[in-house]
């Protein structure tokens, strides 16, 4: 019989208590590794900005819309290498649960400015022949079973009108960051119908996406540009994008924030239960640590029977939850409205983070009792009675 | 005379509540290699703690414990902890068995301690548990044995390291008559066959006449 028997004997010694103490610490993992997750997810845009990207937008708010006469100015600016476009146009595609990112944009450039969405050559001519062509990125084709050749039809909201768009390419994700659930379409398809039916609204793009030549010049040309429109009746805003993604995330900071703390707070809860669960069964056994030190079992024999079985426990609990949180944050992403969160997966950092939290939570949970037990003298412990 | 026991100018006091109180006074005794001694004495006379101060358990006040030519006094804590696994057996009244092991991992733990091997390990065991009478029960957890036989389990846990001295407190007080018999029986055994050197503290008369030698103490003090 080696000390490991004996932890694992002890660890079944009240087999509910050690069964729930386990669900109580996989539950805890699984919510930790699931608000981790959650931000993440949050901050997923933030991380796949590219450094040599600006954003130009309305300085009043992102809500107002440039003069596309705007587009040759910017590109005049030194350091500037493209200007490409975009305009949101959201609409509703099936039902209005159906949420993705629907944007018109300037077929010609987009993908040079945008090299992350991969599309083959053949598809990248259709998509730029074809003015009432668009590109879908992998996930939303996979789950709407959109296939080059398909025919989607949206029923627009900032944009009255059915709109019809055909396939003419599906987009892969370079990165892991990278959003696969965007819909892109012609810029010019939608400046066309707004010139003939809403002439107000026409020539207007939501913000331009500005690729420098150099990330260092980020400031100078940010500044340059603004400088351009400066006094005028539609002053810009020039930011990189880094900094422009961070701006969404302002409005929902404190959200947030509070998932941040709850994700730590959920460690420290497990810490208690599984803290509970250690000291009742430290005090039960101090007649056994004493009649173990009697025997010439020493101080680091304890620590290892007790620290053994906490980390045991907890490993066990981590484990279990570590296992079930990939299923259940799949579950939970396609749960949620597709495009709310384009990317929705396990960082391996969160994943280190959820278990080293558990294991760690087995080594603080055993202080207590360790020193419980080697306080107790030997006298002391057979006069307990537990 | 060979004295493996020698206690000299012993005495033990426990601080209660800011309170000083005295358990054993001055006390001096000497107990010989193979000797069979049953300490005897009203309840609060200070029996079981002459007993745990000589088995290594308790700390004296001041005083001189020697056994076997060891000051164990002057030991540290792990000093003692390995002095106490290899020179001293136990064998409690309510015998104090790990309930999630069989009486053979309750009788093998002292021997955890030590180099030797699995194999060598289970001949040790199987050894003091036929010593014992209980070679057949080697596989049952303590809750499915009778109070008699837990206690033969603990006897083996106390020889399965051939300790130079047996202590024990109250064996039977916690058994019936025959189970009672049986252990002193055993006792008996373990003294005559083993030369075991064996200090029992006991309420019991009839216990204590099963032991060569009985000293009484009274309020700290051996009369």
């Amino acid at each position: 019989m080696k000390v490991m028997k004996l932890i694992f004997k002890n660890t079944l010694r009240h087999k509910l208590r050690t069964l729930l103490t386990i669900i109580g610490i996989s539950i805890a993992v699984i919510a930790f590794g699931l608000l981790r997750t959650v931000v993440t997810a949050f901050y997923a845009g933030v991380e796949g900005s590219a450094a040599n990207r600006v954003i130009v937008r309305q300085a009043a708010s992102f809500i107002f819309p440039l003069p596309y006469s705007y587009r040759d100015k910017i590109a005049q600016v030194p350091g500037v290498e493209t200007v490409t476009y975009a305009n949101w146009f959201q609409g509703v595609y099936i039902d209005k649960n159906q949420f993705f990112a629907r944007m018109a944009v300037d077929a010609e450039t987009i993908l040079d400015v945008y090299p992350e969405f991969i599309l083959s050559k053949e598809e990248t001519d259709a998509f730029k022949k074809d003015r009432m062509g668009c590109v879908v990125g992998r996930d939303i084709a996979k789950k709407y079973g959109i296939q080059v050749g398909s025919v989607m039809s949206m029923e627009g909201d900032i944009y009255p009108g059915v709109w019809q768009f055909n396939v003419k390419g599906i987009y892969q994700p370079r990165d892991k960051t990278t959003d696969a659930t965007q819909m892109l379409f012609h810029w010019d398809y939608l400046n066309e119908r707004m010139t003939k039916e809403m002439p107000g609204r026409a020539n207007d793009v939501g913000w331009y996406i500005v690729k420098i030549k150099d990330p260092a010049m980020v400031g100078r040309i940010s500044k340059d540009i603004d400088d351009l429109f400066a006094n005028s009746s539609a002053e810009t805003k020039t930011e990189d994008e880094r900094s422009f993604q961070q701006s969404f995330m302002s409005a929902v900071s404190s959200i947030i924030s509070a998932m941040n703390v709850l994700s730590f707070v959920i460690i420290g809860i497990i810490m208690l239960v599984l803290g509970n669960t250690m000291i009742m069964s430290a005090r039960e056994r101090t007649r056994e640590y004493a009649v173990m030190k009697t025997l010439g079992f020493s101080a680091k024999h304890l620590i290892g029977l007790i620290l053994g079985e906490s980390f045991l426990i907890s490993f066990i609990g981590g484990g279990v939850g570590l296992i079930l949180l990939f299923p259940l944050v799949q579950g939970f992403a396609e749960f949620i409205p597709k495009g709310y969160f384009p990317i929705f997966q396990i960082e391996p950092i969160t994943f280190v983070l959820a278990g080293l939290s558990a294991l760690m939570v087995g080594v603080i949970a055993s202080i207590f009792p360790i020193q419980r037990a080697l306080k107790t003298t030997i006298v002391n412990g057979f006069r307990h009675v537990g | 005379m060979n004295h493996i026991i020698q206690v000299k100018n012993l005495s033990k006091s426990y601080t209660r509540d800011n309170f000083e109180i005295p358990v054993l006074h001055n006390l001096s005794l000497n107990v010989e290699e193979g000797e069979f001694m049953a300490l005897m004495g009203p309840s609060g006379s200070g029996k079981t703690t002459l007993l745990n101060l000589i088995a290594g358990i308790d700390k004296p006040t001041s005083g001189q414990i020697t056994i076997a030519g060891t000051d164990i006094a002057s030991l540290g804590e792990s000093a003692l902890a390995k002095w106490r696994s290899s020179n001293i057996g136990f064998i409690f009244q309510f015998y104090n068995l790990i309930p999630v092991l069989t009486a053979f991992e309750n009788a093998e733990l002292p021997l955890l301690l030590t180099n030797l091997s699995k194999k060598e390990r289970k001949e040790h065991v199987e050894a003091a548990l036929k010593l014992v009478g209980l070679e057949d029960r080697m596989k049952h957890y303590p809750k499915q044995l009778s109070g008699g036989q837990e206690q033969r389990v603990a006897i083996a846990r106390a020889i399965v390291t051939d300790p130079i001295i047996i202590v024990a407190d109250e064996p039977t007080g916690d058994l019936d008559r025959a189970s009672a018999e049986e252990v002193l029986t055993l006792l008996d055994r373990l003294n005559r066959e083993f030369n075991k050197t064996i200090l029992m503290v006991t309420h019991d008369p009839y216990a204590a006449g099963k032991a060569k030698i009985s000293r009484h103490l009274e309020k700290g003090d051996l009369v």
